[in-house]
């Protein structure tokens, strides 16, 4: 493995831009590592070798010419999840029913990402339709985690929290309905982030969940993930929901955070969020990681948020509500596949038998619940009083942010499962998104960074870090000082300790 | 079946009470589409005016266009609604392929103008109040083409054309709250109320108004109750009626076919129905017997309209005279007694005939050829008058000729028959067809010493003083010349010739 996969984003910018190294160069160590190792891990769904590759040179020219750089991480390479669009690159959302269809725009995330001279690698693989916490709901087979191949690497965003811990990129975007960001980055010692709803434009995105969905960056480092997030936050006139104002600091605050002063910070525990149904190396690493932060100077606290207790099944009626509309465009009249088109079938016919062969059983199951819930004599009971219940989780934070800081917690309450262990269950799937749904509910951001490995089973441990809306800063400035410390106190970064994937 | 499938209309007012609820689609004229920024221009080639948003592709969003929010609050406003405060957008789930993203985005329980009224003239002069329920705001479908197949409906296809130019293109929907109690007139009452929504929204100039292009589109809701019943019966809605007069005989038609349905103890089913202009009857449509159920639920791509107080008034300062307040100006403007000021307003002539003022002509001259020649022209022709092919320009062009000398009144409707058949402007059929009065004098002395030539007879007793007698010869002189001098002159010239 060539040592440039092994660098940060920061680092790697800044090779660049020293002429230390070509952005050709590291891009070209990235897709020898991705044919080295993919063929294992699955993460991408489609490498683009040549863009990437012209990306890096336009880099490598203006480096050349003495230009200014477009951003920071110019020149870096990233893994682009697959359900955000790029022009004239295949985007499948991981499912049948998108095969073959090539998108004749860019996402205002992939813009941005090219504007920033940032040299995208290709496209992950994922949850169809973000649908999951495993990637084994993609059409395409399952993305392995590299730190034990027969295990998940979360979902629904696990081909981009692969390739981060396989070297195969040193950034990623992932899309976070549920939790898809921030699950996948515990459960392979990646950082993910969650950034306040509306605070990166959601054009382009391929719509789960509408209220719900939000893009954030994720990376190996808390470095890496903040210049990524100021690269592709913003505000965006293409999306009506997206936040008018600039991006919050938060370069700054992960460097003031690395100093390791948390003096004067109050952290509250999620009373809810431990204790029977947590995998005992989870809790153990999580209050390692409380004596952590107390060290560092931070008050930390209990604080009780009565209704994350219903944030699970609330959103198990908003999402597949919202997702039963959203993804009735899906009807083989446009684009994608068409199955039964022989003259002998209605328009009405074909579009059934399109969508019974092109989705799976996840996209079908919530479709159903979602088209249920919002029937007419039944929308009050579920879909309203779900809403209902997102407003009191709102008020919960409001509440807790009265007197806290951030809240903490475990970022899901085990370690990676194996692959098809709850493939047939899907409620012992959906509790793997416990404790990240709150914040998708109610706007707020919420990031993982790595805690640690459990006891039992050596695989990594996700801390959750939540702050109020747009003050993304102070997650930062937490989750930056935590990684410090502890990789100080375990001689390293976490992420080292990948055992070596067989080339 | 034996029994009758319409009723006597007399019969049917006087066993049964009429209501109808009248939904009104108006595609607003706005340069850009609702949520996207295609153009909205009628007529372009198929899905050249598409992009992902109307096109619903995959990562798509909407953004709302603020002109068309513009219109509708001016809209609402105009209705004397109550404009809301707060208001949402929603989606209205169903699967048909000229729907890109297989959901409209509309307005449901959150309109963004609701509870207000319009008073509508009668043919007799009487006022009626239409309670307006609702307007909303929503996006246009695309349009399907079904190639094959005998009715061009999707029904027996072969295969479907889909035009995605109209999707997302801001439609205005206004409902009326049931209108009740209007007897025998109920059907001249749908046509009034359109006919005057219409020209409140061409006074308001947020759209074509064209019914003809669908840019207004009718949907009659129409249901009868026995005389003396308390509770509506069952409603069908016919929709897409695309002209005025359909309006009122699609309304008619209803009611007599639904009486007859009743007096024979059967029910009327609840379905939407469509007009066959040619035999001015409806036929069934889609069967509404299982309610679809839309699934609204607010629209999680856009965010709430709260127009502050401030815009609202702004916007009401922007209300252009109403045309009922309008047509009181006209008629002491032009003097006009109240059977000429209604004989305008129903030839649907008002704009006309103030536009062709404007254009230079006498009222009365302009009057005359809008209400009296053209519409009969227009009625021969089963157009609406504003759809014939002449504007008003036209029209007090010919106006000026006549007021010059250089057309007689006979010449000038040979020119305006010219015009409306595609001949040009009217100086273009004056030249083509030579209809110019034959102003040389020197042409009309020849003729005249020719006819008095021929009739010698006349010609003395003219001499001898009996002027009457020049009758004959003008006659002659005008013959000569195809009508196309101006008689006044002929006799003027032949007095001087005999003196």
């Amino acid at each position: 493995m060539s040592d440039l996969t092994r660098l940060t984003a920061a680092e790697l910018a800044d090779k660049i831009q020293k002429k230390d190294v070509s952005a050709v160069e590291v891009a070209q160590a990235h897709l020898d590592r991705i044919a080295a190792v993919d063929k294992t891990v699955n993460a991408f769904l489609y490498v683009d070798t040549e863009r990437a590759l012209s990306a890096a040179r336009a880099v490598d020219e203006d480096v050349a010419a003495g230009r200014e750089p477009a951003s920071p991480l110019a020149g870096v390479p990233l893994a682009l999840k697959d359900v955000f669009v790029m022009e004239g690159a295949p985007t499948t959302c991981g499912s049948k029913i998108l095969e073959g269809w090539s998108p004749p725009y860019d996402a205002t995330v992939t813009r941005k990402l090219l504007e920033a001279g940032v040299v995208i690698l290709g496209k992950t693989n994922m949850d169809e339709f973000a649908m999951g916490s495993s990637t084994e709901n993609s059409a395409f087979g399952p993305s392995r985690n590299p730190w034990d191949l027969d295990r998940i690497p979360g979902g629904s965003g696990g081909g981009s929290s692969a390739s981060l811990a396989a070297f195969e990129a040193p950034l990623a975007i992932g899309t976070d309905t549920g939790g898809s960001i921030r699950q996948p980055g515990s459960v392979t010692g990646t950082v993910g982030v969650k950034p306040t709803y509306g605070g990166v434009s959601r054009y382009g995105l391929v719509a789960f969940s509408s209220s719900l969905d939000q893009g954030g960056p994720c990376a190996r480092t808390v470095l890496d993930a903040a210049l990524l997030h100021e690269v592709i936050g913003g505000h965006d006139p293409l999306d009506s929901t997206s936040i008018d104002a600039p991006v919050p600091p938060v370069v700054a605050a992960a460097r003031d955070g690395a100093r390791g002063d948390l003096s004067g910070m109050r952290i509250g525990i999620v009373t809810e969020f431990q204790g029977d149904g947590y995998q005992a190396g989870v809790t153990a690493a999580f209050v390692q990681a409380v004596e952590t932060l107390k060290g560092l100077g931070a008050e930390v606290v209990e604080v009780s948020c009565p209704h994350f207790d219903y944030a699970l099944p609330a959103y198990y009626l908003i999402a597949p509500s919202e997702a039963s509309s959203n993804l009735a465009r899906f009807d083989a009249m446009r684009y994608g596949l068409r199955t039964g088109d022989d003259s002998a079938n209605s328009a009405e016919q074909v579009m059934a038998l399109t969508r019974e062969a092109g989705f799976g059983a996840e996209v079908k199951r919530r479709i159903m619940i979602g088209t249920y819930a919002l029937s007419s004599g039944y929308y009050d009971a579920y879909y309203g009083q779900a809403q209902k219940v997102r407003t009191l989780i709102t008020q919960d934070f409001e509440k807790a942010f009265e007197s806290v800081d951030v809240l903490i917690s475990p970022t899901t309450p085990t370690t990676a499962f194996r692959i098809g262990e709850r493939a047939d269950d899907p409620m012992a799937m959906y509790l793997a998104d416990l404790c990240t749904i709150p914040a998708n509910l109610a706007g707020t951001p919420a990031m993982s960074v790595p805690a640690g490995l459990s006891d039992e089973d050596g695989l990594p441990v996700g801390l959750q870090v939540m702050a109020p809306a747009l003050a993304e800063p102070r997650m930062y400035k937490v989750a930056a000082a935590f990684e410090a410390a502890r990789d100080a106190a375990s001689g390293g970064a976490l992420i080292h300790r990948v055992p070596e994937l067989e080339a | 079946m034996t029994a009758a499938t319409v009723l006597d209309y007399d019969e049917v007012i006087e066993r049964f009470d009429p209501v109808l609820g009248l939904e009104v689609h108006v595609e607003l004229n706005t340069h850009t589409k609702m949520f996207c920024g295609c153009p909205t221009t009628f007529g372009a080639e198929p899905n050249t005016q598409v992009c992902p948003t109307c096109l619903g592709l995959p990562g798509s969003l909407p953004v709302v266009n603020r002109v068309a929010v513009e219109s509708a609050m001016r809209i609402g406003l105009a209705l004397n609604c109550e404009i809301a405060p707060w208001c949402r957008f929603a989606r209205k789930n169903y699967f048909y392929p000229d729907m890109p993203k297989n959901f409209q985005t509309s307005q449901y329980d959150e309109p963004i103008a609701f509870n207000g009224s319009l008073d509508v003239t009668l043919e007799d002069g009487t006022v009626v109040t239409v309670a307006i329920e609702r307007a909303h705001m929503e996006e246009d479908t695309g349009k399907s083409l079904h190639v094959g197949g005998a009715t061009g409906r999707i029904h027996g296809a072969d295969h479907s054309l889909l035009d995605y130019n109209r999707a997302g293109v801001p439609l205005i929907e206004i409902v009326t709250k049931p209108i009740e109690g209007m007897g025998e007139r109920a059907p001249e009452v749908a046509r009034a109320y359109v006919s005057t929504l219409r020209d409140l929204l061409r006074a308001l100039d947020v759209s074509d108004v064209r019914m003809d292009q669908g840019s207004l589109r009718c949907d009659a809701n129409v249901s009868l109750m026995s005389k003396g019943a308390t509770e509506f019966g069952t409603r069908t809605e016919t929709k897409n009626v695309n002209s005025l007069r359909s309006v009122e005989r699609a309304v008619r038609y209803e009611m007599t076919r639904q009486a007859a349905i009743l007096v024979e103890g059967g029910s009327i089913l609840q379905e939407t129905r469509h007009f066959q202009e040619a035999t001015g009857t409806t036929s069934a449509g889609r069967r509404k017997e299982t309610s679809e159920d839309y699934r609204y639920f607010p629209e999680p791509d856009l965010v709430p309209i709260a127009p502050p107080a401030e815009w609202v008034e702004q916007l009401r300062a922007t209300l252009p005279e109403m045309p009922s307040e309008r047509r009181k100006r006209i008629q002491a403007d032009w003097q006009l007694t109240d059977l000429e000021l209604r004989d305008l307003v129903n030839a649907g002539a008002v704009d006309l005939v103030a536009a062709t003022v404007d254009a230079g002509a006498s009222p009365a001259e302009a009057r005359a050829w809008w209400v009296s020649y053209l519409s009969q022209e227009a009625n021969s022709r089963g157009l609406e008058l504003a759809a014939l092919p002449i504007t008003p320009p036209q029209v007090a062009r010919v106006s000026a000729l006549v007021a010059e000398g250089k057309l007689t009144n006979k010449l000038a409707r040979e020119v305006i028959d010219g015009v409306l058949a595609g001949e040009g402007e009217p100086d273009e059929v004056v030249e083509k067809r030579g209809l110019a009065v034959v102003s040389d004098d020197s042409a009309l002395y020849a003729a005249i010493d020719e006819a008095l030539a021929a009739q010698p007879d006349v010609a003395d007793k003219i001499r001898g003083g009996k002027v009457a007698a020049a009758g004959a010869i003008v006659g002659a002189v005008m013959k000569t010349t195809k009508g196309q001098a101006d008689a006044k002159r002929v006799r003027e010239l032949i007095l001087e010739r005999c003196t």
